[in-house]
């Protein structure tokens, strides 16, 4: 590879996972060709191979998208069947791509190819615009949570390179990504065939200022999906070379550990401090994500494989009952009745997946009722294991949340989860508890007018709009904009704020994490008070953790009107907006455990709506959830 | 509060190598460590020592010898066994030819790279190995691109493309029933670069004849052979000396050598950066169809 540099540049080189989506035809493969072939990553003997096989099929020119070819059996039937690995290196960055093609098996392998990605790239074919197809691209990439999002819109060679048909793209893309939890996405107009804007910017359109795709790549942040924060290590393996020397080995899943550090271990929940991180080329000072170790403890405590090591004071859920979003992967259905065995962290348990709350649509992202679970669908369930697991929600840490299901008969690997919190349904649960929370000897009331009643009077249903965000992110600005429009129109409303109910109701609560809980607690049910009376309620509450949120949306579980709008922004943009002088005082030491700048922001997973109000203006959010309510 | 990963690629590489070599030795009950003497068995065999550190590597060698050897690989695998102490199990083609389980090849290509998948299954079951570890990457060629890092070999040993498990995220899915096994890539994201920058950085020993050497060798179809006893060579076949390398290490009868002059770890990087061909070119052995490798994996051959 020519342009790989040898005056040891790779040395300071990383590493960038991605993953190339599109449907059949999109040019994925022309374009995965393209990259290989521009960056000079294809050999001479490579180049002959696909000459001779374009040739001898009677093509014209060279066909780059055999280069990305794989076994005989496709080669003859002209199609990809599986995900497949790729490699290319510029002198900036290695690369590898998970390729997966969008034929029938596509939610499998798109899943199994994002599960290890920094980045996705999503085709689409700009004489056609965004397809069922792209959307279920960009689904999934925010289900697994893939840090970074790239729209490539392909063959703009075969719409005159015109910036309107590009722009229009962009409109569609983002109005539906409105619905997904996804971060950062970047549009680029390309022409995998012609090179246009892959590798060199393209000559053909002046219009377009922003950086090629190999650029983009090469630029990006690459550990975004890093969990930094809360330190875990699942014991892979004990070495044990002599009477005086045990390591427990495994490699760093999230946050951070040094010599001296307080440790626990689980189950056990015995503690101990960490003496040594042993690597063969010298102990470390400190041993990040991903880092590969072996950690001796002052203590001689039992521990073994599949067990945990975490911190004294950040400590994971520790829970056999809980709910996640499963995809499954094999022709034979998910059985509820069977026992399967769940493999998480280092643990392999016996589980059953008793419970299929709904299947998610992945073309529509609607809710449909379900029974049984088919190869490539997805849908939301609640498992129970034989034991318990020490388990994060995955949008907060991927490697604690990721599971795989194994059935026992085949020993295949027939499903892939992404844990979202402990069940509502097991017994100590904090949510459930704090939902049936009753004053001794008091009987449930029905309302003397019900709600339905009211809303027939109204006109209009009631509904809750849950706004979430860090401070500064625009959740009054918007609601009280939202308001207002609704007023107008003759709606019901009221608009219920944290720093109104802060006064009265809840002035007796400070900010501690108990304390907010118990704020979230009431206003939940005081929201549940005002949508029995048919209002339209909005309600802007940083509402920092997922678990209090889970709690809210738990009062409105069988009403389809709780609707959840996150609304984001750089953490940059609302610490500048600071609207009410939050930062500035946290910045001074005034103030501390401010969400979004030194406490931490569980952003929701599956809210209904997200809008980032960097990339849209008040008018047009405002639009945007009128449009969702109407 | 941010401690940020201060990685570079290879170290990302060898943290995700290591995590695979102490899955194998959790999950399995007799791992053996595929040895052939070439760059990547040893690239495997150092990842295993960092993994099990300051403990020896808890699983022996294994080495499928056909018996047409170039001495400097030979000599080398016996020192670092000695060195390290490990065990060192060696599945003879010459045995399998003499117990009638495999036909000699005869003519001027006759090789005994094909006979080796049969000695090597054979040698597996003898043993009851239930994971062997092999230093196959992704890169090397077409039909590895899909390849996963835990292969699921059925009771014959033989991999079929079509019914292999997903794999998501690091969970390494090992289970098996009794009598099948699996092939298991540490160093699948690897690419020949990385293995070279790799052993550059670590300082890691390699056999000589990866460093430009005086050989006398002939040219058949483009390919420079070394010269050995074991291959037949043509009437028009003229043996010369040039100064070569190797850029693989197998069979003496099917791997090429190069025409190169460079002597240290710095000049081979550099012509590995400014190669026009693949590493795998230069065997003979895969050049004989465009789908020689596959056909040889599904029959068990890696
Ligand atoms: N005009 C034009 N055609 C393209 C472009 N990219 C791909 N194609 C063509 O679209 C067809 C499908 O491409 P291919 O890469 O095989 O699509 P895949 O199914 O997504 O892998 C082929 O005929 C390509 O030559 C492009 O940028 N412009």
């Amino acid at each position: 590879m020519s342009n790989s540099n040898t005056d040891n540049a790779y040395l300071n080189m990383d590493m960038l996972r991605f993953t190339t989506a599109g449907s059949v035809d999109d040019g994925k493969s022309t374009l995965i060709g393209r990259l290989l072939y521009d960056s000079k990553s294809i050999f001479e003997d490579q180049m002959e191979a696909i000459e001779k096989t374009s040739k001898s099929s009677g093509e014209e020119e060279v066909n780059l998208a055999l280069l990305t070819d794989g076994l005989k059996a496709e080669r003859e039937q002209k199609i990809t069947i599986d995900v497949a690995y790729r490699y290319f290196a510029t002198p900036k960055r290695k690369f590898i791509i998970a390729d997966t093609p969008g034929h029938t098996q596509y939610t499998r392998n798109m899943v199994t190819g994002a599960s290890t990605a920094d980045l996705a790239i999503i085709l689409v074919d700009a004489s056609k615009g965004i397809l069922t197809q792209s959307r279920r691209h960009a689904f999934i990439s925010s289900l697994l949570r893939i840090p970074h999002l790239v729209v490539a819109v392909n063959k703009m060679d075969l719409v005159d390179y015109n910036e309107s048909v590009f722009d229009e793209i962009v409109k569609d893309f983002e109005e539906f990504a409105r619905k997904l939890d996804v971060s950062d996405v970047t549009f680029i107009p390309i022409s995998a065939l012609k090179g246009d804007n892959v590798v060199d910017k393209s000559e053909n359109m002046s219009w377009y200022n922003g950086s090629t795709l190999l650029h983009h790549l090469e630029t990006v942040k690459v550990d975004a999906a890093d969990n930094v924060l809360d330190f875990r290590f699942p014991v892979q393996y004990v070495i044990r070379p002599g009477m005086h020397f045990r390591g427990f080995s495994g490699q760093v899943a999230s946050g951070h550990v040094r010599p001296g550090d307080e440790i626990m271990a689980l189950p056990s929940g015995i503690s101990s401090k960490v003496k040594e991180l042993v690597t063969r080329d010298g102990n470390l000072e400190i041993a990040n994500p991903r880092d590969s170790v072996a950690i001796t403890l002052e203590d001689e405590i039992d521990i073994s494989r599949g067990d945990m090591i975490v911190r004294k004071d950040n400590v994971p859920t520790i829970r056999n009952e809980f709910e996640a979003f499963l995809c499954w992967m094999n022709e034979r259905e998910l059985d509820v009745t069977k026992q399967y065995i769940l493999q998480h962290t280092s643990r392999q348990v016996q589980v059953f997946i008793e419970e299929i709350y709904y299947r998610m649509n992945v073309d529509t992202l609607s809710r449909e009722d379900a029974h049984e679970l088919k190869l490539n669908e997805i849908g939301r369930v609640r498992l129970k294991t034989s034991q318990s697991l020490f388990f994060d929600p995955y949008q907060i840490n991927q490697k604690t949340g990721s599971f795989i299901i194994i059935d026992p008969t085949t020993n295949v690997t027939v499903g892939a989860g992404m844990i979202r919190a402990g069940s509502t349904r097991s017994k100590n649960v904090d949510v459930e508890e704090a939902k049936d929370l009753v004053s001794p000897n008091v009987t449930w009331e029905p309302w003397n007018i019900s709600r339905q009643e009211r809303e027939h009077r109204n006109g209009h249903r009631a509904k809750v709009l849950w706004f979430t965000g860090i401070s500064g992110a625009g959740k009054s600005t918007i609601a009280k904009v939202l308001e207002q429009k609704l007023w107008e129109q003759k709606k019901q409303t009221i608009l219920l704020d944290g720093d109104q109910v802060r006064h009265g109701l809840n002035g007796d609560l400070g900010f501690s994490a108990k304390d907010r809980k118990e704020n979230i607690r009431r206003v939940g049910h005081l929201a549940r008070l005002f949508f029995e009376h048919g209002n339209i309620v909005l309600c802007t509450f940083i509402s920092p953790y997922a678990n209090d949120r889970a709690f809210v949306r738990s009062l409105f579980e069988e009403e389809p009107d709780f609707i959840e709008v996150h609304i984001t922004c750089d953490p940059k943009t609302a610490q500048e907006r600071d609207p009410k002088g939050l930062y500035a005082r946290a910045a001074a030491g005034e103030i501390t455990g401010l969400t979004g700048y030194d406490a931490e922001y569980e952003a929701p997973m599956s809210a209904e709506i997200t809008i980032n109000t960097d990339k849209m203006s008040v008018e047009k959010a405002v639009a945007a959830i009128m449009e969702m309510i109407a | 509060m941010t401690a940020l990963r201060s990685q570079s690629h290879l170290k990302e590489l060898e943290d995700e190598g290591i995590y695979i070599m102490r899955e194998v030795a959790a999950q399995f009950e007799r791992p053996v460590l595929l040895f052939s003497g070439g760059k990547d068995s040893i690239v495997m065999f150092h990842l295993a020592l960092k993994a099990f550190y300051p403990g020896k590597v808890p699983f022996p060698l294994m080495h499928v010898d056909t018996g047409h050897n170039f001495s400097e690989t030979i000599e080398f695998r016996d020192r670092l066994v000695e060195k390290y102490g490990v065990d060192l199990i060696i599945g003879s083609v010459q045995e399998s030819i003499d117990e009638g389980r495999v036909e000699e090849e005869t003519g001027p290509d006759a090789s005994r790279n094909a006979l080796q998948t049969v000695t090597l299954l054979d040698t597996l079951k003898k043993h009851q190995v239930d994971a062997a570890l092999g230093g196959g990457r992704r890169d090397e060629e077409k039909a590895r691109a899909k390849e996963r890092f835990f292969s699921h070999r059925d009771i014959f040993g033989q991999w079929d493309p079509k019914n292999q498990r997903p794999e998501l995220w690091n969970l390494y899915n090992g289970r098996k029933k009794p009598g099948e096994n699996f092939r298991v890539f540490p160093i699948s994201n690897w690419t020949e670069m990385d293995v070279w920058q790799y052993i550059a950085q670590e300082e890691i020993e390699i056999p000589s004849i990866y460093f430009a050497h005086e050989r006398r060798v002939f040219n058949r179809r483009g390919v420079w052979l070394a010269d050995t006893e074991f291959i037949n060579k043509m009437d028009d076949e003229e043996v010369i000396t040039k100064v070569v390398r190797f850029r693989t290490i197998g069979d003496a009868t099917c791997t090429g050598a190069v025409v190169s002059e460079a002597s240290n770890m710095e000049d081979i990087i550099q012509e590995v950066a400014s190669a026009r061909e693949t590493e795998r070119g230069t065997r003979h052995d895969d050049k004989r169809s465009e789908t020689a490798m596959e056909d040889r994996k599904k029959q068990g051959y890696f």
